[in-house]
């Protein structure tokens, strides 16, 4: 076994080359699924294996791939490779560095729900990442991995790309999905979930890279190997995306148990000029706000780990903050950022993200009034509930709890 | 010329990636080739983006005014988009856009006056551990330059000009 499961490319850099990539098993595990197993058998293996949506939610995959509505036909798989959370940079790694693994975990989800036709969708800023997988596509096809009547059976598949233009709510499944359509990416209001009403009204499963990039090895090796990597809540692997103040920024593939200690310290070789450690941002922009004292940094990671901390582990998109960095400063930037990438659709959202924007900014250009601040809190607090869809409620987490933790920095 | 006349095989491959009874999910790849002319969409091509796919002109402009990288304006050649996303920011970002401003001799949101190049303040590009990073928006598509100093990043659009 080797070092990795997911970036192993950084073992063997050829893989992302069709010949070496079956040389080390590719695609063996696709043509398990389709000639020795029915779909459902492939959903349970996903499903014993405890395998769970690496883009955020953590929502069980094999789980969620059961849902599909099977009165209503086609069927569609989406992969979500928009990737545009501040602090994430997983999704790219995977499909520069090892894009079969990822495509052929495609193809098993497809089979598995029985979708002839794959999209996935991509960020617009990644254009050569489209027109590599649009190469790799082609050499699937070429080698009868796509197409018609796949292994002698009577399945087909046909997998396409599709670049998104630059809005951070395509991330979220149903705005995406409005996206493919052709329309403004603006969420749905759910239920009806995608598996019962996806693309074009049809039963879609959408999964994250990272998640299906899992796929291909859980079905060659079996949901009980899975399982014995990881924790009982989350088992298998992660990618870790560390960024912010710390000497070595890059993505880290680690099994869930993991303590942020190691992550930063023994991984990420510490902090920058060897400053104390200040706060922790677990999930990117949309995390709560984590004070890093020993406790917190000594906790084996996984979903349910944090949520005592007032956290969540999200996409484990780890920003590191250290004691230079003044947290006002920090929710001005997470302000900002929520208050472009709000897609107006709901008054709370569009309205909330406007006036923290100028609560904050109005807090840090004319000093710390404890007024102002409370303003911004409130405002912040009104908005938790009320939005249609995750991004408001994203915008609000650095803000409530970096007031609530970091008082200090707001006098 | 249209676009229909000069991309045909283009616009052919497009298509043929949708049902045909969903051709409106034709609109981002579409409007991406209509940005390869000049670096913007014209008028002129969201009417017949819109007469392609059989929806009206308005719902074209909603989707190229919605998405960032969909610009209807012209612009500098090149746009130089920083990020200064917090990530970026807490590795200088903030210190790399102004000295590149100062450098370029353009505030984020200007011109230059030969028309070479647009500065502009984005949000993340998925690069946060190679910050400071900017993109290149041309009529061409988008290229990243990554772990960029001043100096690096000076050099880098020298060789665009």
């Amino acid at each position: 076994m080797t070092q990795y499961l997911l970036l192993r490319h950084r073992e063997i850099p050829e893989i992302s080359r069709l010949e070496v990539y079956r040389q080390h098993g590719g695609f063996e595990a696709f043509r398990k699924a389709v000639t020795g197993m029915t779909p459902d058998q492939v959903t349970e293996v996903v499903k014993a294996s405890g395998l769970r949506g690496r883009g955020g939610a953590g929502f069980p995959t094999g789980l969620k791939w059961s849902f599909m509505d099977r009165k209503n036909w086609p069927h569609y798989v989406v992969a979500n490779a928009d990737e545009s959370e501040p602090g994430t940079f997983k999704d790219r790694e995977i499909m520069e560095g090892n894009p079969f693994q990822f495509l052929e975990g495609v193809a098993i989800a497809s089979y598995a729900v029985g979708a002839n036709r794959a999209y996935i969708y991509l960020r617009g800023e990644y254009q050569h990442i489209a027109r590599w997988l649009d190469e790799k596509i082609a050499e699937m096809e070429a080698a009868g991995l796509l197409g018609e009547r796949l292994f002698g059976t009577d399945y087909s598949l046909r997998m396409y790309t599709h670049l998104g233009a630059g809005a951070y709510i395509c991330g979220e499944e149903t705005a995406l999905l409005e996206s493919l359509e052709g329309k403004r990416g603006q969420p749905r209001v759910r239920p009806p979930f995608p598996p019962s009403f996806g693309l074009y009204g049809k039963p879609t499963v959408v999964n994250n890279v990272e998640t299906l990039a899992n796929v291909p090895l859980i079905v060659q090796n079996g949901a009980e190997w899975y399982r014995s990597m990881g924790t009982a809540d989350a088992p298998g692997v992660k990618i870790f995306s560390l960024s912010g103040r710390v000497k070595r920024p890059g993505n880290y593939e680690l099994p869930f148990g993991v303590t942020f200690r190691q992550l930063i310290y023994e991984y990420g070789g510490g902090i920058l000029d060897d400053r104390p450690i200040k706060a922790i941002m677990p999930a990117g922009a949309s995390s709560s706000l984590l004070r890093a004292d020993d406790r917190l940094l000594d906790t084996p990671l996984d979903y349910a780990s944090l949520r005592p901390f007032g956290g969540d582990l999200g996409s484990a998109s780890v920003i590191v903050i250290d004691d230079t960095v003044s947290i006002d400063w920090v929710i001005q930037k997470t302000i900002r950022f929520f208050k472009h990438e709000s897609c107006g659709k709901c008054t709370p959202c569009r309205e909330g993200t406007y006036w923290m924007k100028h609560l904050i900014d109005r807090i840090r250009t004319n000093g710390k009034e404890e007024k102002q601040v409370q303003l911004l809190l409130d405002v912040a607090r009104q908005m938790q509930g009320k939005c249609l869809c995750a991004l408001g409620e994203f915008s609000t987490m650095a803000v409530v709890s970096g007031i609530e933790r970091f008082g200090e920095d707001f006098r | 010329m249209t676009l229909a006349e000069k991309y045909s095989q283009e616009i052919q491959a497009i298509f043929a990636k949708y049902p045909p009874e969903h051709k409106r999910s034709a609109i981002m790849p579409l409007l991406y080739l209509a940005q390869r002319e000049e670096g913007y969409i014209s008028r002129q091509a969201m009417e017949e983006i819109a007469e392609l796919l059989e929806i009206s002109v308005t719902e074209v402009a909603g989707v190229v005014g919605f998405y960032t990288l969909y610009h209807d304006r012209k612009e500098g050649k090149y746009r130089v988009q920083v990020c200064t996303d917090l990530p970026c920011a807490l590795r200088g970002a903030d210190e790399f856009l102004k000295e590149l401003s100062q450098a370029l001799g353009i505030q984020p949101g200007e011109t230059d006056a030969e028309g070479r190049f647009t500065l502009e303040e984005v949000m993340c590009i998925g690069a946060c551990h190679r910050a400071p990073v900017f993109q290149v928006q041309s009529a061409e598509g988008v290229t990243y330059y990554e772990n960029m100093t001043v100096e690096g990043a000076l050099e880098a659009l020298k060789k665009l000009e």
